[in-house]
């Protein structure tokens, strides 16, 4: 219906309706205010965080096949190219970590990693820059009747969930796609639970600080400053030990916490490879994860609030 | 006496950085149940800051906001149970379709499933938007997306409804029609701050205005008072063949005459009293009258004679 349309007929109806809601035979058909209705004041914060999540999960299942082939493609491909394709051709890399493992292996925890880790970014980075730069979507979540902070949090945990399920994606591929063998093992399952939940909490709580602090307008920047030397440098296509041999670089990407992620999930999915110790990497990740929890709720708040 | 539906108390809100912004200089207000209270002023006058600390989403530097005796400030949880806003700015989730807006909405309140899907479409009813259910936000006109946002801002029953700016960029009729809305909300007796630079839009809505420019209220009253205070009940705008400096004397002299202001092609006068139009119409014929016209006294009338005085302080 147009404005016209409305001007012409529907709002003149509606205020004859209106006008008789005192009278008792018209049921109050126009509840717009609090006539006739109590309404309680005292909403738990825990059905609007449930709200918030539905709300983002509605939209998930609507681009959910989108949601998997992008997730897909890149490991796919990785793998596909490189794991079966270059073993059959006969091309292949230099170097070798030992004990006859095959650059599948590797490959393994380091695509689970990468696409965890870069999910949650995307999930929750690239809409949020847009929501809070330009269209100005979060307003009437932000005017839910709960703490900033926890739609916030929503926000981080939706972006772990899209964390987890792009780790599910990706592992069947890189484990069937690769025409050499793939040795995977899991042998501690508390600690492969753990690592892969601090891996989904860290993608999130990024994508929260980015998404919060990135101007639109830089996302393009963004991706190649920060995207691109995270994955290429985080360990994900070799084990840290290996690097042993380029001694600088080692100790200079113990700065990305991307190294972490791939080092753990080496640990508890492909425990055959060289790996870093338990102790330091599940450091590492608990402080990433604290840091970027604070920093984003903090970020996100001071975005939405001035 | 009547509920204070909100009460605004010596309001302050300065940015701090290397040239401090006083966007607000101590404000205070209070708006009565049912009513639709207007602040009207240029850009940048402070209305919007003094709604963003109302709405919780500005930290005032020093005052106090109650919203239905819930300190905004303190207690900003309780305090958006109680309101909802609408601004010029079209919000709308663009993932979403027009009723999953209405129902998540209604989730994010403590709606159950059931209870949200019922209260999506009793609005959709309501506000006649039944044919607009699948419709994406984007793809909806200016006053349909302002009528969406009025039907989710009031779907969680606030007492107090905000709405800032919300026709700017609208047609005058998709203007009209959101008017209309706005009165039959207040009819169900929901309270209204809706902020403004359209003068005709205040005059025309507001039970009571307050006039703010440069971060402070310069006066709150009713539309009808405002315009009584300009002390002329009419204006008089008069086109002349030739007007001459001779001719403006000669009116200015007249006894009727409170005021001549020389526009670009006619003149504007403010009578004493409304019965003296005929008498200076018959002396200004003599000077070369070709046309007339008579204005009745306007908000915009009231608030250039408001912030001029204050421009020239």
């Amino acid at each position: 219906m147009t404005d016209q349309d409305f001007v012409n007929s529907g709002v003149d109806r509606t205020l004859t309706k209106s006008s008789n809601l005192d009278q008792q035979d018209s049921a109050p058909s126009l509840r717009v205010a609090l006539n006739g209705k109590t309404l309680s004041y005292k909403v738990s914060s825990g059905r609007t965080f449930y709200g918030l999540m539905a709300r983002d999960l509605r939209v998930l299942s609507k681009n959910l096949g989108e949601f998997a082939s992008r997730t897909a493609m890149q490991p796919f491909l990785f793998v596909f190219v490189f794991a079966y394709l270059f073993p059959k051709i006969g091309q292949g890399f230099s170097g070798s970590v030992g004990r006859n493992i095959s650059f599948a292996t590797i490959l393994v925890p380091g695509l689970v990693g990468v696409a965890a880790t870069m999910s949650g970014i995307m999930a929750v980075g690239l809409p949020l820059a847009i929501d809070l730069g330009v269209t100005k979507e979060i307003e009437d979540r932000a005017m839910a009747p709960v703490p900033v902070w926890l739609i916030g949090l929503e926000k981080i945990v939706f972006g772990a969930i899209q964390s987890l399920i792009s780790a599910l994606i990706v592992f069947p591929l890189v484990i069937l796609i690769p025409s050499t063998p793939v040795q995977v093992h899991v042998a501690n399952w508390p600690l492969l639970i753990l690592v892969i939940f601090l891996a989904c909490l860290i993608s999130g709580a990024f994508g929260l600080t980015l998404g919060s602090m990135v101007q639109p307008v830089k996302i393009g920047l963004m991706f190649s400053l920060l995207v691109l030397p995270l994955t290429m440098l985080g360990c994900i296509y070799y084990p840290w030990s290996s690097l042993s041999s380029v001694r600088w670089l080692q100790i200079a990407v113990l700065i990305n916490p991307m190294v972490y992620v791939s080092e753990g999930l080496r640990d508890v999915l492909t425990p055959a490879l060289p790996h870093m110790a338990v102790w330091a990497f599940l450091m590492a990740l608990i402080i990433t994860a604290a840091v970027l929890l604070f920093a984003g709720l903090k970020l996100f708040t001071r975005r939405v609030m001035s | 006496m009547k509920e204070k539906v909100l009460q605004v108390v010596d309001l302050v809100k300065t940015y701090t950085g290397l040239r401090p912004v006083h966007a607000v200089r101590g404000i205070s207000f209070d708006v009565m149940k049912g009513e639709i209270f207007g602040l009207l002023g240029p850009n940048g006058a402070g209305k919007t800051t003094t709604v963003g600390i109302a709405t919780t989403r500005v930290v005032p530097t020093s005052g106090t906001v109650l919203v239905d005796s819930v300190n905004a400030i303190s207690d900003p949880q309780n305090a958006k149970m109680r309101m909802g806003v609408v601004t010029q700015f079209n919000t709308l989730d663009r993932s979403l379709n027009v009723r999953e807006n209405l129902f998540y909405h209604c989730r994010y309140f403590g709606y159950s499933s059931k209870e949200a899907k019922a209260r999506a479409d009793e609005l959709l009813e309501l506000f006649q938007l039944t044919d607009k259910v699948k419709a994406k936000p984007i793809d909806l006109s200016g006053g349909l997306a302002q009528r969406v946002q009025l039907a989710r801002a009031i779907a969680h029953y606030p007492k107090l409804l905000f709405l800032d700016e919300p026709t700017a960029g609208l047609d005058p009729q998709s203007r009209l029609a959101l008017w209309e809305v706005v009165k039959v909300l207040q009819e169900q007796g929901v309270t209204v701050i809706l902020t403004t630079h359209y003068m005709e839009e205040a005059d025309v809505l507001c039970d009571r205005v307050a006039i703010v420019d440069y971060g402070k209220i310069l006066k709150v009253d009713t539309p009808e008072n405002l315009k009584k205070s300009l002390g002329a009940s009419t204006f008089l705008d008069l086109k002349f063949v030739e007007t001459t400096a001779d001719d403006l004397s000669k009116i200015e002299a007249m006894d009727e005459v409170m005021e001549v202001e020389q526009l670009t092609d006619r003149v504007r006068i403010s009578l004493k009293d409304s019965n003296s139009v005929a008498i200076v119409i018959q002396k200004a014929v003599t000077m070369g009258l070709k046309d007339v016209s008579i204005i009745e006294p306007t908000l915009e009338s009231v608030f250039i004679k408001l912030t001029g005085r204050e421009l020239r302080d």
